[in-house]
């Protein structure tokens, strides 16, 4: 396989609050191919978006990126790491190289500022185009990602569109600057299920166009399914399972990613009987249990060791995984 | 659109014509009729009235016939710009305020300059940098600009103007222009005396305007239309003052008309203690001396004034905030 596009090496984001630090992302690493999905699972609360912004190096105070690697390697030029860019090369980055679309397309938006103006905002900052080729091209946007009547939507507010649309419009403007990879977090979680499906659809297919490489972050199996080619599954701030879509579904190997296969709703299943869902919650990451954060939940706990010790990460180049199940022996 | 503006204008004249029966009733409060009280002022000042005088005076504004007559020639009076006679200074109403009604809305004005001009830009700056020392400090002097009343401190710098640097910093001009028609360089006087007053009338207002836009840019930063533009790759000073300034900002417009009362009731102790020609000082005395035709007109006027800052403050309101406009339409 070619050389990913994004590997994210081992990186730690912690927010420092009064219940102490919290540790949203602890330890993740995975790799982004071009023309290629890579699909981030895991339940509420596992760091998802944390590692999203932190990739952007948009982590919003308390937060910080306190280790790591983010190697971006750009079309022309050798390999760099994000986390040790200066500032103003940092925001350059976002728009022309990575992007991102929302999980809430209506909160997402300033009500203040019509579409157009938000999308061309970013085309006149780094494309450098003049006020009526940025219009131009924010119209040409609405047009490619299916928003009607394009060169009159363009001139009207986020709170005059309906969600869907919304949601158009915000990968409208997360492609506006050509970028090569696109993050999108739960971008269908706030729709409702045909809209869900035709943003998917639209996503699916700008990937196939223009190559894409695709983040996308739910925590739906079903989705992943039907999108990604590669999987990570996350787990309270770390990366537990990571490998091509196929094999992890025809042969899950870490016991939270059969936890969150089982509890996939399917056409067999019998009607009106509960779907398996997963023992107990997640732990809030201030109070990670020891050993591998996973066990006080796990069915397949084996000995002592889960509890005491964490489990490295073991494996393939493409199928990594972190269970004392497979391998790690102390 | 038209409609709301429309029946903005509809229910602003109602509050009008509210105004105004408050304004008659203030007139017609004193025991005995305007008239009588008219000529007993004049007796006692020595000059006497014959009765045919007191008669066409009776004529004139209606005595002895129902309150509605009285309250009618009144208001046609009012609306033709004679506002009546005022009892204590013996000269038309209208002439006695004159250009104190400027001078008052000039000086509200000058302070809300002041007010938003240092507000705004410390809110937004102790939001950013919320818990800095800078942030600390400006929380400081904020509680102090809250708990000191304005009339002391205004005590407190004639005072120190007077005793350490030999100045006499009362009243909007300097002696030789203070009743001298309007020139070019009697406005260059007026500019030199407005500052002070205006930022001992701002003090206040400033302080709690510093905590709501504290406050509110606070709870706009957290807002995810702030990550989207960050994502965007604009830079911070940007994303700021463009997206949740901008949101934390709409508040403001409609505070416009509801600063103004505020103002101008906080300035008539100022203008007392600092000798400032507003109006505020002469409603006080022409309450005091029961000087109705006077206490009216004031009222009214600062009424229908306040009403109008609230249309404009209206019109604002639904230039800057785009949900507003579409709502209606
Ligand atoms: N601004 C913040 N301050 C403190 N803690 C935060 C902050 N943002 C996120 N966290 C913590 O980081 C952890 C991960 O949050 P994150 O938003 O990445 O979860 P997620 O996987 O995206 O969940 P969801 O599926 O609900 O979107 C959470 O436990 C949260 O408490
Ligand atoms: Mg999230």
């Amino acid at each position: 396989m070619a050389e990913p596009i994004l590997s994210v090496r081992d990186l730690h984001t912690e927010f420092v609050a009064n219940e102490g630090i919290i540790r949203a992302v602890d330890g993740v690493s995975f790799d982004v191919f071009q023309g290629r999905t890579l699909g981030v699972v895991g339940e509420s609360g596992c760091g998802k978006s944390v590692t999203a912004r932190s990739i952007l190096g948009i982590v919003e105070r308390p937060g910080r990126v306190t280790g790591g690697q983010i190697i971006l390697r750009p079309a022309d030029g050798p390999p760099v790491d994000l986390l040790k860019l200066p500032a103003k090369a940092m925001r350059d980055i976002r728009g022309p190289e990575i992007a991102l679309v929302f999980q809430e397309p209506m909160a997402s938006f300033s009500q203040y500022y019509t579409i157009g103006n938000q999308i061309m905002e970013g085309i006149r900052l780094h494309l450098g185009l003049s006020r009526r080729a940025a219009r131009d091209r924010a119209i040409e946007l609405l047009d490619m990602v299916g928003v009607p009547q394009p060169s009159r939507r363009v001139d009207e507010y986020p709170f005059q569109l309906s969600g869907g649309l919304r949601q158009r419009v915000m990968i409208a403007m997360a492609l506006s600057c050509d970028p090569r990879v696109l993050i999108a977090d739960e971008p269908t979680t706030a729709l409702d299920v045909t809209t869900q499906a035709q943003i998917l659809d639209l996503l699916r297919d700008l990937q196939q166009k223009q190559g894409l490489a695709l983040i996308l972050i739910t925590h739906d199996m079903g989705v992943i399914a039907e999108m990604a080619h590669d999987v990570a599954v996350m787990y309270l701030g770390r990366a537990v399972e990571t490998g091509p879509v196929g094999e992890i579904f025809s042969a899950p190997r870490h016991p939270y990613t059969r936890a969150l296969l089982r509890s996939i709703p399917t056409v067999l299943a019998k009607p009106r009987t509960r779907l398996p869902t997963i023992e107990g919650s997640i732990p809030h990451p201030s109070n990670r249990p020891t050993g591998c954060a996973y066990h006080p939940r796990c069915l397949e706990i084996i000995d002592e060791r889960c509890r005491a010790q964490e489990p490295p990460e073991t494996g393939a180049a493409t199928t990594r995984i972190r269970c004392f199940l497979h391998g790690g022996a102390a | 659109m038209i409609t709301f503006i429309v029946r903005r204008l509809l229910l602003g004249l109602f509050t009008v014509w509210l105004i105004s029966m408050l304004a008659f009733a203030i007139i017609q409060l004193p025991p005995g009729d305007f008239v009588d009280s008219y000529i007993a002022n004049l007796a006692a000042g020595g000059a006497s009235v014959s009765a045919d005088e007191a008669n066409a005076m009776r004529k004139l504004y209606g005595m002895g016939q129902p309150i509605y007559v009285q309250y009618g020639k009144w208001i046609v009076r009012v609306v033709a710009g004679d506002l009546g006679e005022s009892m204590e200074w013996r000269r038309p109403v209208a002439e006695v305020i004159g250009d104190r009604i400027w001078l008052t809305l000039l000086l509200s004005f000058a302070a809300l300059l002041v007010t938003w001009g240092l507000a705004l830009p410390i809110g937004i700056f102790s939001a950013v940098r919320q818990y800095s020392v800078a942030d600390y400090i400006f929380t400081l002097i904020g509680f102090i600009g809250i708990a000191v009343p304005n009339f002391l401190l205004a005590l407190i710098i004639l005072y120190a103007a007077f005793r350490y640097l030999g100045l006499s910093v009362g009243g909007l001009f300097s002696a030789e222009y203070a009743l001298a028609p309007w020139t070019w360089d009697k406005v260059k006087d007026l500019s030199w005396h407005l500052p002070l007053p205006a930022m001992i009338l701002a003090l206040s207002g400033t302080a709690q305007l510093i905590r709501i836009m504290r406050a509110n840019l606070l709870d706009e930063l957290r807002k995810p239309y702030v990550v989207t533009a960050r994502a965007k790759g604009l830079s911070e000073m940007r994303t700021i003052l463009k997206y949740p300034v901008r949101a934390a900002l709409n508040p403001f417009a409609s505070n416009i008309a509801y600063l103004f009362p505020y103002l101008v009731s906080g300035s008539i102790i100022i203008s007392i203690v600092l000798g400032l020609p507003t109006v505020g000082p002469l409603l006080v005395r022409a309450l005091i001396a029961q000087d109705v035709y006077l206490g009216g007109a004031i009222v009214l006027l600062l009424g229908v004034l306040t009403v109008i800052g609230t249309f404009i403050s209206d019109l604002v309101l639904m230039w800057v905030d785009p949900r507003l406009r579409h709502q209606m339409d």
